[in-house]
């Protein structure tokens, strides 16, 4: 029996004999509980005290699974029993882990046919605690070591066990609050089962209405449909535009162009709504500008489906030309070539060739931004009016007077089905679909430039949206100096006093501004959560790329498919799951790490699959033919060749954390208030002022953030040069990060 | 310190591998046996095996049924981590984030060597390939030959029991591969390594194999020293992989001693009879064994007497040998030809002679 088992098992008897077994009231950090009557104290004993002090008798048989594997003195490696004795221990600790938090909950027994089965039960019991995370920890390990043992993996423990963590992991975080919801949807109000609940909130001119049709109003799942692909058509449109003027003229700002791309990153998403109501909204100073210029009066018309519309392109259509300027340049020039030797013109070479090439690549920018206007929560809710969109409505459901979870879920469900089924589409339709020409053959030639009148289009559409989108900027940093935008627009710096005042006082500095709470809250959460972030997403990409497993496509979709769940339906979620024991997490800052860890995870696992597939596999395996474990090889040759993925990784999932809303706006607490939940309601306060500047200071955080990082990583690559430089031989030419790899490949 | 070496054999016994639950088979029922301190080859064709072998032995992949010998000890089920091979890649994988010093020491490190002693070693072993001094260097600041070296000498310093190579040469130029695989094969030789070799190229495999097993469609087709091979070719596979054969039909009049008496296209030929008998026969006629002489445009006598005659259809000059195609009513051959001072036209009439040297008896099917 090796070390690290012993280790693991020893965590498992820490967890049962001597660590608190229930949650702690005051946070997961606290350490409170040494000094508060530990370990007698009800609340903070361990579970063999609880066992045995305060009549929670059901904890005793874990004992049991943790007594077994001490059986392992006496058994070989060899023996068919190692392998058993692990896995039943480990199987077993696990599951009776879970059954019994799920049967006995806050208020005595968890089903009801528990109690008529077995009498009331006075006892109850609170989350899951330090206690019970080690235990279960420790079984995990140990089920994963016995699986090794029984030859899963070739007896590889480190890889049955990276497995086995993120298989939990997403069942835990992800699928288990997704089916809590779906089952949510047929909870009625008095708690018990009923379909009646669900098709009373499903069949519901409120969601499925079509009034809009004769003059009325339509329902919420229309509307939002609708909306998406106006979005998504006005978005590819446009970013395809945005593409063929970066990779086919000879326009002089391109370079200026794709710092577009980087915008979405680092705004939070609400923050163009807000931006527009300051320009058009009824007294925004584009509005007052035509109102006295043409004698109108200022209309509503931004409130509502053409605002959100509006906005929602602002915000997505970076993204889209993100994604196309990638499809755009994947054509390959030598087809091109080949049709422009052929005797057509550009027109024909366009539109015959290079467009159908393009196709898929347009249709997953589609798609893309389809899910992305779905999911969006800050714009509808800034810019809303009565046009009601499913993520606010799920919203409105769980926070509003009505406070109907049962109709928060069956929202949630008729989202998650759409975006579900965008999100199928875009991998099992256009996944095959692919014509990416990109062989990893040197391609020569030039791309064809476009013909004269294809140019003018492009250069016409978005020369004016780039002036528009730095307009809508500046005045993002512009509003935050306005004492009240349309009626007092003297420049003023109460706005940035009243978030981010520091005075003075007796006892040294006070941070007096009402913001500096949610700020610190949003910055150590955020940086908490991306680490671990970078972690997960990393070895899960790790997994995917590198090692062959059954099951491994349904793993891959398991781990991207928190990518497709609306931030609100993950929200909603979240409550619905971990509002009760056994895992009882509302309230705590460990749910917002938890949330950011699974929404972000995606991000990580593509960077990392992309940085990943760079590094050729004999790497790997020459690594493991010297010597080396499956870890060591993880840790000293694929760890340090994906420093750049995990420096893009760790920023990325931090950014995100702090600009992500919709789902945090359900999660946060009194002790845990976020940025973006803060700004959303100084915007419900009709507060814009201040609103907009906290929005500046977080890009202007953010933006900061991603220069340093971008400065270090910079540093670092400078210093590898020198070094080729200094040892002078004709192979430092092309120097850097990438290019011993890329020798690698090529030689 | 020295680096020590126990050469180890290797022994695959009846190990099938196949892909993809079952459908794919990529050994089939293989068996063989590699002696301590003897250079093998795995020759053949891309998709025939041999870097599976290779990989098997390593411990990359696993044996579907069969069981691998190394050192005498059952690896079947051990993991490449576990294994006292070491294997040099294609594309030699050093770590491009280590200098070569590091690269070289990875193996001792991992394996809990202390630091001095994992210097130590690494310097015994970049001695041994001809790079001391390099060692501080990147990977990338080197030229692919002494990368190659990188690569032998961080497999070498572990002292393996087997050492594999996986096309070692197939990324430098011709020049140079001939200069490497000599260097290779004078190190094996000098510190009595058991090597296993893979390769495609057949003059690369003569040249520096003490044997050569040659694989085709996921089994053995024949094994032998480079010698045997070439002179007693199993199949008109292998007399037509090395060497370039021309196969063609003939008949064993009779076996008398250790000859058979051949009909090759009203030509007769004593061959050794390898024990086949008399009946249809194929014979492979290796492309520098046949001989060419140019007859007159207008036929004489003495053109009468030539029993075998053919046309010439391309010539071509190489500087060194003249590569004709020749029409026969034996089929067409290809012939090479080292008289380039009396070149035979295209469109000429040619008798035909064959050097016993040459010709070898092969199976029909």
């Amino acid at each position: 029996m090796n070390r690290m088992l012993w280790f693991w098992l020893l965590a498992g008897w820490t967890g049962f004999l001597i660590l608190p077994w229930y949650q702690q009231e005051y946070g997961f950090w606290t350490l409170e509980w040494l000094t508060d009557g530990y370990p007698f104290y009800a609340d903070y004993a361990p579970a063999i005290l609880q066992a045995t002090l305060y009549d929670r008798g059901w904890l005793l048989p874990l004992a049991i699974f943790l007594i077994l594997p001490l059986a392992l003195l006496r058994v070989a490696r060899q023996d068919r029993n190692y392998a058993r004795i692990l896995i039943l221990s480990g199987m077993g600790g696990l599951v009776y882990l879970l059954v019994q938090g799920f049967a006995i909950g806050i208020s005595g027994w968890g089903f009801g046919f528990l109690e008529s089965l077995f009498g009331p039960l006075d006892v109850r019991q609170y989350g899951l605690g330090y206690g019970a995370l080690f235990c279960a920890a420790s079984f995990l390990v140990l089920l994963c070591t016995g699986l090794a043992a029984a030859g899963a993996m070739r007896g590889d423990v480190f890889v049955t066990s990276a497995i086995g963590v993120v298989v939990a992991l997403v069942a835990v975080f992800v699928f288990f609050p997704v089916s809590r919801i779906l089952v949510g949807g047929f909870v009625d109000y008095d708690g018990a089962l009923s379909g009646a609940a669900f098709a009373r909130n499903f069949f519901n001119n409120g969601v499925w209405g079509v009034g809009c049709l004769s003059g009325g109003y339509c329902g919420v799942a229309w509307n939002t449909a609708i909306l998406a692909i106006l979005t998504a058509t006005s978005t590819t449109l446009l970013g395809l535009t945005f593409a063929l003027v970066v990779t086919r003229t000879a326009f002089r700002w391109k370079k200026s162009l794709r710092v577009l791309t980087v915008l979405p990153i680092i705004t939070p998403p609400f923050v163009i709504g807000l931006a527009l109501i300051l320009l058009f909204g009824r007294s925004g100073a584009a509005t007052q500008f035509f109102s006295d210029l043409l004698g109108v009066e200022a209309g509503r018309w931004l409130y509502g489906l053409p605002g959100i519309w509006l906005a929602q392109t602002l915000s997505f259509t970076p993204i889209s030309f993100l994604v196309l300027i990638g499809v755009v340049e994947g054509v390959s020039p030598s087809m091109e070539e080949a049709s422009q030797t052929l005797r057509a013109n550009r027109w024909q070479t366009f539109t015959q060739v290079s467009l159908p090439l393009m196709r898929p690549g347009l249709a997953n920018a589609f798609l893309l931004s389809f899910i992305e206007s779905m999911a969006d929560f800050g714009n509808p809710m800034v810019l809303g009016g009565n046009y009601d969109v499913l993520s606010t409505e799920i919203f409105f459901a769980i926070v509003g007077a009505q406070n109907d979870q049962g109709r928060a879920a069956v929202l949630a469900v008729v989202l998650l089905f759409f975006t579900l089924s965008a999100f199928a589409a875009q991998r099992f339709w256009l996944g095959r679909k692919s014509y990416a020409t990109v062989s990893g053959k040197a391609d020569n030639g030039a791309h064809v430039g476009l013909n004269r009148g294809l140019k003018i289009v492009c250069y016409a559409t978005v020369i004016p949206w780039a002036i528009f989108t730095v307009v809508i900027y500046a005045m993002i940093f512009y509003g935050g100096f306005v004492r009240r935008f349309g009626f007092d627009n003297s420049l003023t710096l109460a706005n940035y006093r009243d978030a981010f005042g520091v005075a003075i006082g007796d006892h040294g500095i006070v941070w007096s501004g009402a913001a500096w709470d949610s700020l610190w809250t949003t910055i150590s959460i955020s940086a908490i959560a991306a680490p671990l972030t970078a972690i997960v997403g990393l070895t899960t990409a790790y997994l995917l790329v590198r090692q062959n497993f059954r099951g491994k496509n349904a793993f891959e979709f398991g781990t991207m498919l928190s990518f497709a769940i609306p931030g609100t339906v993950i929200g909603v979620s979240y409550i619905l799951a971990f509002n009760v024991p056994p895992l009882e997490l509302t309230g705590t800052g460990v749910i917002l790490v938890i949330c950011f860890i699974f929404r972000n995870m995606p991000v990580g696992v593509r960077g990392g699959i992309a940085a990943m597939s760079q590094l050729d596999r004999s790497l790997d395996e020459a690594s493991l033919t010297l010597g080396a474990n499956s870890f060591t090889t993880f840790r000293r040759v694929i760890l340090p060749l994906l420093r750049p993925a995990i420096v893009a990784a760790l920023v990325y999932s931090f950014v995100r954390a702090i600009t992500s809303v919709s789902a945090v706006i359900f999660l946060v607490s009194a002790d845990h208030n976020m940025a973006t939940s803060y700004i959303i309601g100084l915007v419900e306060n009709g507060r814009y002022g201040v609103a907009i500047a906290y929005c500046s200071v977080l890009i202007v955080v953010m933006l900061a953030a991603i220069v340093s990082v971008q400065l270090a990583v910079g540093k670092r690559r400078l210093r590898r040069e020198d070094r080729i430089n200094d040892t002078d031989t004709d192979t430092g030419a092309n120097g850097g990060e990438t290019s011993p790899i890329l020798r690698e490949k090529r030689s | 310190m020295t680096l020590k070496y126990r050469a180890g054999s290797v022994v695959f016994e009846n190990v099938t591998k196949t892909y993809g639950r079952g459908s794919v088979l990529a050994i089939d029922n293989v068996s063989f046996d590699i002696q301590p301190g003897e250079l093998v080859t795995l020759l053949g064709p891309s998709g025939c095996g041999k870097t599976t072998t290779l990989r098997m032995i390593a411990g990359l992949e696993h044996a579907s049924s069969g069981r691998i010998l190394i050192g005498g000890k059952d690896v079947t089920q051990l993991p490449a981590t576990d294994r006292d091979v070491s294997m040099v890649f294609q594309s030699y994988a050093l770590f491009p984030h280590m200098s070569v010093a590091e690269n070289v020491g990875y193996g001792l490190s991992v394996s809990g060597n202390s630091k001095a002693e994992t210097r130590e070693k690494a310097e015994e072993g970049l001695r041994l390939v001809g790079l001391a001094g390099y060692g501080d260097r990147l990977p990338s600041e080197l030229s692919g030959g002494q990368q190659q070296r990188v690569a032998v000498a961080r497999a070498l310093v572990l002292e393996p029991e087997v050492l594999l190579l996986d096309e070692p040469l197939s990324n430098l130029d011709a020049k140079l591969r001939r200069h490497v695989r000599t260097e290779i094969r004078d190190l094996q030789q000098e510190l009595g390594l058991t090597a296993v070799y893979v390769t495609h190229d057949q003059e690369e495999a003569l040249a520096v194999s003490d044997r050569i097993i040659v694989m085709n469609n996921a089994v053995i087709a024949q094994q032998g020293t480079p010698r045997e091979l070439y002179e007693q070719p199993a199949s008109a596979f292998i007399a037509d992989f090395i060497g370039d054969a021309n196969l063609v039909e003939a008949e064993i009049r009779e076996i008398s001693g250790d000859y058979a008496v051949v009909d090759l296209g009203g030509v007769t030929q004593e061959l050794p009879h390898r024990g086949y008998r008399p009946g249809p026969i194929r014979v492979a006629v290796r492309p520098d064994a046949v001989q060419l002489t140019a007859l007159d445009p207008v036929p004489t006598a003495t053109a009468g007497e030539m029993s075998l005659k053919g046309h010439i259809t391309h010539a071509t000059y190489l500087g060194s040998q003249m590569h004709y195609s020749v029409d026969t009513p034996l089929g067409p051959l290809f012939v090479i030809d080292g008289l380039i001072d009396t070149p035979i036209a295209a469109g000429r009439d040619v008798g035909i002679g064959f050097s016993r040297r040459g010709l070898a008896l092969v199976p029909k099917n």
